[in-house]
């Protein structure tokens, strides 16, 4: 039974593991240039549509393997009417961007409309309902966009989703200190660096005080740290506090070493990474979007009826009709779900690369399809997590980023992300075939079964 | 004394954590059929399969002497080309291919870069002569029924050149005249020399055909019976297969309380979803009262399931006629959904295909037909699910190391239990079993009888249906009898015998076997 524990270890962390395994590679290989604050930083900015997008492809490919083919166009779509938008003078100034916002999202949500319609009620199968949505809205994309590229302008829009270079939540115990500095240097109360070089130039600042201002802000960003440690305690807390409760119910819990070591791993982890942020810029306003999507969606999975149905759905779509459930409306709400996320992800992109363009999303639904799957979603439905999604886009992330970083051509990086792909699904199905064993021959005649059903 | 054709000598085959086959020994004698019978999970099926090749050898220890030679196959291609073909229990054929297609699929006739057609249907319909069968072989799949289609896996399997036939479970989809005319087939295919074996849950089948029968518990071979010799009564084989005698297969109830007519159902009449014309019940009238097992007893294809169907939210069925009425009060059912709320349960017959989502827990199967009872309405309360899921896994005795396992990874008794348990949490009023027992072990039949009468104690309604006689005429309070559509008759259990049963049936139709095939598909 020994081997078997093992084993069972090793298929539930199987993409973890290979995610440590890929990060220390990376680090050698690039002489650690990878885990420098800056790159750990661009990680996450540069990824946060896939870690979006992928939740929402999650929920499609939760019902029975299906999949979105037009969030790329979507993010496209959206995302274009939305620059135009705040790109728009009405009555003088400029359409604000929290309209703006609301209708990227809607577009999202009437897109998702539109697919789920076909998809739950007419039975277009969705790959094809999907691809004619990825061409289409590309296509209205770039008549809309009359093939140009429109350029985001507004400050407040970028910072608070993830463009320009203080897309971060402020620092506001360092900041105070450094106005409070200032103020009793020159009497001015400014916390902006480029008032303060002002200042400097000015000579209301000598060089010694300059450097002074400038090394406080340059330290170590206090909110970030602060909130990493509170979730490392949070997370601690919480494991224990339940773990007490559920032997008081009498449930069957992990042994308490093993619990040690994982929530040790995880806080520790969280405090590297806070700790890394916390050195570069502090904690992109990116992150806090795509932990809040993460966070709803894993609830939404776990913990809710809707949840509940889009499993069962994809493990067996006509015994959970026969149980009451409404499968058609579960197939519309992920595919509406999916819509809405697509719309989300298209305020991250545009406000990330400040601009919409023709060409913006191209190729957005393989990376969320490809972090999925690495993530053991299963093709057939049924099983898959927002867990998985996370590894299955971080590991992606790393991997480019990683490669990037060490000049590999971009051709190659396609091959290598492939066979990434490949090996991921290739372990899972591997490992299925030998748990099973004996139900080797029952699983084929189980799948082609499946497949005469669709055909 | 005729000649041995195949021997397996203490065959040893483990999986991680489980010895499957602990020293299995089978002899096999040309010429004759060899019945195969234990509970589910004893190992026939892996025996077969280590027979088949699928196991490869190596894999397990011990010896395959085939014809006088030890045989090491590495595959399923390395057996048949020895003769040895074996038939499993789902039926493997492509339904939108010919018949010829299927029966040469992956033994093509004509050379590698040219399927030579017309030798291939030639060929085809050789040998479906041989097997009684008169469609044409160019005839898809999809158009006969499930009778049909076993014998055209037998006719495949006689185009290999077969000289030893597997038939894994040959009847469990098929009704009592096409396993009647299968069994025959065996037997006729026994006079031309064909040695068989075939693995079997129904015994009186197995009495009817076997010259041996080697019964198989727990991994072990625990005795062969010769039918020329020994005692072969089902009651025999039972107690060889479950190891003490079952003098009382069916718990009797006591102290029955009727109540209140329950369920009403009058002049119900569907129309088949495509072949619109057809209906598949006709005028149906049935009642059930509260506290009592209503049987209704047909053979596959009579209507049984598509009126259960019908009934709980029209879930089959088109142009569907007919009063419905709960407690006394006429209800539309429109959905499976409202069938529910209105406390309704239809326990499907296909527990794989309608009833379990396999790939889900057993508390996730459990709650999912009634998910508000442990959720209000959208958040669910996990710790209310968990109690909700051990309360009838402890209440139904399931097998399981835990309420989180998978329940494709249970055996066919434990996902029966689970499929009950999803229905009674739902907290019907009126019950409906579609083949309640089918395809599990006799212990388990045993413990899920156990489960109906207490239902029925509870003040449950409960319409059983079923095409197993005995079980029907133990269980039921008040038997219906089904038949082409129609219900052809109605008799209390005490005056339910076998003979007078089957007499409705035959006096209806004398002729339901080609009708009640096409019906099946």
């Amino acid at each position: 039974m020994g081997g078997n524990k093992a084993l069972n270890f090793l298929r539930k962390y199987m993409m973890l593991i290979a995610t440590v395994i890929v990060v220390i590679a990376f680090y050698f290989i690039t002489d650690g240039r990878t885990l420098l604050p800056i790159n750990i930083d661009s990680l996450i900015s540069q990824n946060a549509y896939v870690f979006v997008l992928g939740t929402g492809m999650l929920l499609c490919i939760l019902t029975g393997g299906n999949i979105d083919l037009s969030v790329g166009s979507v993010v496209c779509l959206a995302g274009s009417v939305g620059a135009i938008i705040m790109d728009t003078v009405v009555l003088g100034h400029k359409i604000p961007w929290p309209f703006a916002v609301a209708v990227m999202l809607l577009m999202g949500l009437l897109v998702g409309i539109w697919h789920g319609f076909w998809i739950a009620y007419i039975k277009v199968p969705p790959f094809i309902a999907t691809l004619v949505g990825m061409l289409a809205f590309r296509g209205l994309a770039n008549i809309i966009l009359k093939g140009k590229d429109v350029s985001i302008e507004n400050k407040a829009f970028m910072n608070l989703f993830g463009g320009s270079d203080s897309c971060y939540i402020p620092d506001f115990p360092t900041l105070s200190k450094a106005g409070n500095m200032v103020k009793s240097y020159t009497g001015v109360y400014t916390s902006n660096i480029d008032e303060i070089t002002g200042l400097y130039q000015q000579g209301k600042l000598t060089d010694a005080q300059f450097a002074q201002v400038k090394e406080v802000l340059g330290g170590l960003n206090v909110v970030c740290m602060a909130f990493a440690i509170a979730l490392a305690v949070a997370l601690i807390l919480y494991t224990f506090i339940n773990r007490a409760r559920l032997i008081k119910k009498g449930y069957k819990v992990e042994n308490i070493a093993a619990v040690i070591i994982k929530t040790a791993i995880i806080a520790v982890v969280i405090i590297w990474f806070g700790y890394k942020l916390a050195s570069y810029k502090g904690i992109p306003t990116a992150f806090i979007w795509i932990a809040l999507i993460l966070a709803l969606f894993a609830y939404i999975t776990t913990k809710t009826t809707l949840g509940r149905n889009l499993y069962a759905v994809g493990g067996n779509e006509k015994a959970t009709r026969l149980s009451g459930i409404d499968t058609r409306k579960v197939m519309f709400s992920a595919y509406a779900l999916m819509g809405v996320l697509a719309g989300f992800a298209s305020i991250l992109v545009i406000a990330r690369g400040q601009k919409a363009g023709p060409t913006i999303g191209t190729g957005f639904e393989m990376d969320a399809i490809a972090a999925c799957f690495i993530g053991g979603a299963s093709a057939y439905g049924g099983t898959g997590s927002i867990g998985g999604v996370i590894i299955g886009a971080a590991l992606m992330g790393i991997i480019n980023q990683g490669m990037s970083i060490a000049d590999t051509p971009v051709n190659y990086q396609k091959v290598v992300k492939g066979i990434v792909l490949i090996v991921a699904v290739l372990f899972d199905v591997l490992m299925q075939m030998r748990r099973k064993g004996g139900k080797k021959r029952a699983a084929n005649v189980e799948a082609s079964e499946k497949g005469g059903a669709k055909a | 004394m005729a000649k041995v054709l195949l021997e397996m000598n203490s065959i040893t085959k483990t999986f991680p954590g489980v010895k499957a086959l602990d020293n299995v020994n089978l002899k096999v004698e040309e010429g004759e059929i060899h019945a195969l019978v234990g509970e589910n999970g004893a190992g026939k099926s892996t025996l077969m399969n280590v027979l088949s090749g699928i196991y490869p050898y190596g894999s397990y220890t011990g010896d395959i002497i085939y014809d006088g030679e030890v045989c090491m196959f590495h595959n399923i291609k390395d057996s048949e080309k020895k003769g040895i073909v074996i038939i499993h229990q789902e039926l493997a054929l492509i339904p939108y291919m010919t018949i010829g297609e299927n029966m040469f699929l992956g033994n093509e006739q004509g050379s590698k870069w040219c399927i030579d057609w017309n030798k291939t249907y030639a060929e085809a319909d050789k040998y479906l002569e041989m097997v009684g069968l008169t469609d044409s072989s160019k005839t898809l799949i999809k158009d006969i029924g499930t009778g049909k289609q076993q014998l055209v896996e037998i006719a495949k399997a006689l185009a290999k050149h077969a000289k030893l036939l597997i038939l894994d479970e040959p009847t469990s989809s098929l009704n009592e005249t096409d396993s009647r005319a299968l069994l025959d087939l065996m037997k006729k295919l026994k006079g031309e020399g064909m040695t068989m074996i075939i693995i079997s849950h129904k015994l009186n089948e197995v009495s009817y055909v076997a010259d041996k029968i080697t019964v198989v518990r727990d991994g072990s071979t625990i005795e062969t019976l010769d039918a020329a010799t020994d005692d072969i009564s089902e009651t025999r084989i039972i107690k060889g297969m479950v190891g003490r005698e079952i003098t009382d297969r069916f718990p009797k109830r006591h102290d029955i309380v009727l109540g209140d007519v329950m369920m009403e159902v009058n002049d119900w009449t569907v129309y088949h979803p495509e072949f619109s014309e057809r209906k598949v019940c006709d005028n149906v009238s049935i009642n059930v009262r509260a506290g009592e097992v209503v049987g209704i007893y047909g053979l596959m294809g009579a209507g049984r399931t598509e009126l259960a169907m019908s009934i709980f939210g029209r879930s089959y069925g088109i142009g569907i006629s007919g009063e419905l009425r709960l407690r006394g009060e006429p209800v539309t059912l429109r959905s499976p959904k409202a069938a529910i709320d209105a406390g309704l349960a239809y326990v499907t017959e296909d527990r794989k295909g309608n009833g379990l989502v396999l790939s889900n827990s057993i508390l996730r199967n459990t709650t999912l037909a009634n998910l508000n009872g442990v959720s209000s309405g959208t958040f669910i309360d996990k710790d209310k699910e968990y109690e909700v899921a051990k309360e009838y896994v402890e209440k139904l005795r399931t097998k399981t190391p835990s309420v989180e396992q998978l329940v494709g990874n249970l055996s066919g008794g434990n996902q029966q239990k689970v499929l009950l348990a999803k229905w009674m949490f739902a907290n019907p009023d009126v019950l409906i079993l579609d083949e309640p027992t089918r395809g599990i072990d006799v212990g388990a039949k045993y413990e899920i009888y156990c489960i109906i009468n207490d239902l029925a104690k509870a003040g449950k309604s409960v319409i059983m249906i079923s095409s197993e006689l005995p079980e029907v005429i133990g269980m039921s309070d008040r038997i219906y009898i089904m038949n082409q559509a129609k219900i052809v008759g109605e008799m209390n259990a005490s005056e339910a015998t076998q003979e007078n049963i089957m007499a409705c049936i035959v006096g209806v139709s004398g002729d339901n076997s080609a009708d009640g095939e096409g019906s099946e598909a």
